[in-house]
């Protein structure tokens, strides 16, 4: 397939993704306000933290992090690319540039979140905002339902599970990280009945409570851990994300397993590899934190490696402006969508006989 | 997409009166109305539909209309805006009345596109190459030699099969009398054909029992034949490679580009994923480079390759013209096909048609001055007020004036710049189009309608899609067909009676 084709279905997913899974991080601090005691300080700052876009976010907000001011730069705030309606609104583009690809359905579903989005972001007031994210991981859902139902398992199913993937196992180390941060102001918390209920709360934003609770019983921090981590078999955990991912990968690659000159293959090779026999004390050793941080930056680290690899051949001749254009929806958060940004010169000059045209005839 | 039924009643808050749809009140007036021979007396290929609509309640109707809306709107068969912040896209509103061309009148614009689209190709072959209608007097060397999509750079090509447009799209208009005319040729990349497709499937989610009781001849093979029509460019390949070229997502025609090479399976190519490589053009994937070998091209003649035509284009691929050349890869419609797009070139079609074929034109020319004649030109600039001024160069309703509807300043302006550049401009009566009732607010009135067909070539006898695209002046009154100003289109159905 066409390498830019690759790179949009990717990224169509990922932005997918990343826009439902923003809702989640926002569910769990909207439900841990709700289980902490009244009168309580509200807590908006670990929000931005997980998300990476704090220097941003100081720049558009000036640092306030209220509840409203958090909420719209999370959500509606076009100025943030990792916004939802950012998210989603880049989802379309590239699902647009590619729509001969993709299934009718599965564009249908982008254009229907996107617009519900789009439509949602008239919302004021808090109580609107809690119904709207349960929107967003419905919608998501939707699409990854569509997707399975209607796509063939080709080459470009395989982009958008590695895009789907790669970005969900970046968002499950940084909801984790959610309770890192909230902790932080006050240890004494640990091991109490709020601790506890912020754990439920935590594992419910990643839809993990019920599942959790048939394997590991108890609430606990490491089981937790354990659970959004190491679990093979829940659809979140980390590990779950690489193997599926590596798979997809491999499909992709059509090389022998062994075959490792590809150096998408061996970064993710050896990552999920690492996954596979660490063990929960070793992580705690390393600190959580550390850890998930250090997840983080190995997982853009496989993201360049595919772009370069997949999507960036090298040109016999260069043309400036396509030169970067394939290979610039990089990994890291913050990022903006930039794929199309640089074609706009086609606009009027093409295709001039245009459906539009004027009939001068008159009366 | 949902089928509308009739027998879903409307929760009863909202329930209208049934109060059914007539045309008792419609006025045809003064113009060649398309559904009604007279008032209350429609065509016969149109009756069955006259009374269909009118056994239909108002707000079953208007649901109806609101329907395939939404559902284009949901299919996302949008063109492009540019000044538009939120989303880039609109939808080309769609009127659910469709027009109606009987059968037999059919045929006739059949043969008579087959003939023009047959001539023009001979035409287009003979300038580039032999150049026999020249020397021969018939049509003079200037005139096709100053044409803006004349390209020197494409003399001694020999296309595959000898075929230069293997898709046109040809603006038909009617006048007060009925008469057909061909007001415009478009043989550079057409487009429009995607809502041709798409308004017949909404219709006939709409009026399924309708589709079923009339012989309405079937659109929906348009892609396949074209996918035939582009496979054929090359010949020797058992399996081609062909793709569709892109200006991009900005393009305004975008949605068609992507609907075309969706329904035909084929790769949607940007400029940017095409490379020249070895002697031929490959696209890159995510396992190399791939040869191509046909590519539908949707970009203009000039930016195809910035070595050989438009430097500054970024939309094309630099060296494919070399490779075209060279017989490695086959590009439609070919390069150099924009000549016949020239408004002074096609005043010549009716001569072209005796030359090449030894025939009478079927569907006439709109008569046409050339300003370039001194006679002419004082005629033309004696009536101003009564003529259409049209620059040659220019499509899409640019660069004209409608005498009837213009200023004292403007007549002045369009006088002074014909005597600056009388090769730039021709002159023709002003048409009365032929009007097709059209829902407006919840009544019919005549609007003014154009017609589009689409024919594919490639060699033999052309293939013309039965129907095509009409376009609609949906506000009041309005001659317009503008998508941005109000115009719209309808479903254009070919009935045999």
């Amino acid at each position: 397939m066409l390498s830019r084709v690759a790179d949009a279905i990717y990224w169509l997913n990922r932005y997918i993704e990343r826009a439902e899974n923003v809702a989640r991080f926002v569910e769990v601090n909207l439900n841990l306000l709700m289980d902490s005691p009244v009168g309580t300080a509200e807590q908006w700052n670990p929000l931005i933290e997980v998300t990476g876009d704090r220097v941003l976010f100081q720049k558009l907000y000036g640092g306030e992090a209220t509840a409203e001011n958090v909420l719209n730069f999370l959500t509606f705030d076009t100025r943030s690319p990792n916004s939802i309606l950012s998210c989603v609104r880049a989802a379309r583009e590239n699902a647009r540039s590619v729509r001969e690809t993709i299934s009718s359905e599965m564009w249908e579903q982008v254009n229907a979140f996107y617009l519900q989005v789009e439509d949602a972001s008239e919302i004021k007031t808090r109580k609107d905002f809690h119904g709207f994210y349960s929107d967003v991981k419905v919608a998501s859902h939707h699409f990854a339902g569509v997707t399975n139902a209607t796509q063939s398992r080709n080459e470009s199913w395989h982009f958008g599970q590695l895009g789907q993937l790669l970005e969900r196992a970046d968002k499950t180390t940084r909801i984790l990280d959610v309770k890192y941060f909230v902790l932080l102001p006050s240890v004494d918390a640990v091991g109490s009945p709020i601790d506890d209920l912020q754990w439920i709360a935590l594992l419910k934003s990643a839809s993990a409570y019920e599942m959790y609770r048939k394997v590991e019983h108890t609430i606990s921090p490491a089981g937790v851990a354990n659970f959004l981590i190491l679990n093979p078999y829940f659809p979140r955990s980390i590990k779950f994300c690489l193997n599926r991912a590596e798979y997809s990968l491999n499909h992709i690659a059509n090389t022998e397993q062994h075959d490792n000159r590809l150096a998408s293959k061996r970064s993710l090779g050896r990552l999920r590899a690492e996954l596979e026999y660490l063990t929960l004390d070793e992580i705690f050793q390393q600190g959580l934190h550390e850890f998930l941080d250090d997840m983080q930056s190995k997982f853009n680290e496989v993201g360049n490696h595919i772009s370069k690899d997949f999507m960036a051949l090298p040109l016999p001749y260069v043309q400036p402006e396509t030169d970067s254009a394939s290979q610039s929806q990089d990994q890291s958060q913050g990022q903006s969508q930039s794929q199309s940004q640089n074609q706009s010169q086609g606009q009027s000059s093409t295709d001039s006989s245009q459906p539009t045209p004027e009939l001068q005839e008159v009366v | 997409m949902s089928c509308i039924d009739d027998n879903i009643p409307l929760p009863t808050v909202f329930r209208l009166p049934r109060c059914h749809m007539s045309f008792k009140n419609y006025e045809p007036g003064d113009f060649y109305d398309e559904l009604f021979s007279e008032k209350g007396v429609p065509r016969s290929a149109a009756a069955l539909l006259i009374e269909r609509i009118e056994s239909l309640s108002i707000d079953s109707l208007v649901r109806r209309q609101q329907a395939a809306q939404n559902t284009l709107f949901k299919l996302g068969v949008t063109f492009n805006v540019y000044d538009d912040n939120r989303g880039s896209e609109r939808v080309f509103p769609f009127d659910v009345v469709p027009r109606v061309v009987c059968g037999k009148e059919w045929q006739t614009l059949e043969k008579g596109l087959q003939q023009r689209i047959t001539a023009l190709n001979y035409f287009l072959d003979d300038i580039y190459n032999d150049q026999k209608i020249i020397e021969d007097g018939i049509v003079p060397r200037e005139a096709i030699e100053s044409a803006s999509g004349y390209l020197p750079d494409c003399k001694g090509l020999k296309p595959p099969n000898g075929v230069w447009c293997h898709i046109t799209g040809t603006d038909l208009v009617r006048d007060r009398q009925g008469t057909w005319y061909v007001l415009e040729d478009n043989l550079r990349c057409p487009s429009g054909v995607s809502y041709v497709l798409e308004n017949r499937w909404v219709m006939k989610s709409s009026f399924p029992t309708l589709f079923e009781a009339l012989d309405i001849k079937a659109v929906d093979d348009y892609p396949s034949r074209l996918l035939d029509t582009l496979m054929q460019l090359a010949p020797d390949i058992s399996n081609p490679t062909v793709v569709l070229l892109t200006p991009g997502t900005y393009n305004s025609a975008y949605f068609e580009h992507s609907f075309l090479a969706q329904q035909m399976g084929i790769p949607l190519v940007e400029g940017r994923d095409l490379v020249v490589d070895g002697g031929y053009v490959k696209m890159r994937t995510t396992r190399g480079l791939k040869q191509v070998d046909v590519i539908y091209r949707r970009i203009d003649d000039d930016f195809i390759d910035p070595t050989v035509f438009r430097s500054d284009s970024t939309l094309g691929v630099p060296g494919m013209m070399a490779v075209y050349r060279d017989g490695k890869v086959a590009i439609a419609n070919a390069p150099g096909t924009g000549v016949a797009d020239d408004k002074l070139i096609y005043a010549y079609v009716p001569e072209m048609i005796g030359y090449y074929l030894g025939e009478e034109q079927i569907i006439p020319n709109v008569p046409t001055y050339f300003c370039e004649d001194k006679k002419q030109q004082a005629h033309v600039l004696a009536n101003l007020d009564s003529l259409v001024v049209k620059a040659t160069d220019a499509s899409g309703g640019y660069g004209m004036l409608i005498g009837s509807q213009s200023t004292k300043e403007e007549q002045d302006e369009f006088a002074q710049r014909i005597k600056n550049n009388p090769r730039g401009y021709i002159a023709q009566p002003t048409l009365c189009l032929s009007r097709v009732p059209t829902l407006i607010e919840e009544s019919f009135e005549g609007c003014h309608v154009d017609l589009r067909p689409f024919t594919l070539f490639s060699g033999q006898t052309p293939y013309v899609n039965p129907g095509g695209l009409t376009r609609v002046a949906l506000r009041r009154g309005s001659l317009v067909v503008n998508s941005s100003q109000g115009g719209g289109s309808k479903d254009t159905w070919v009935v045999n009676t």
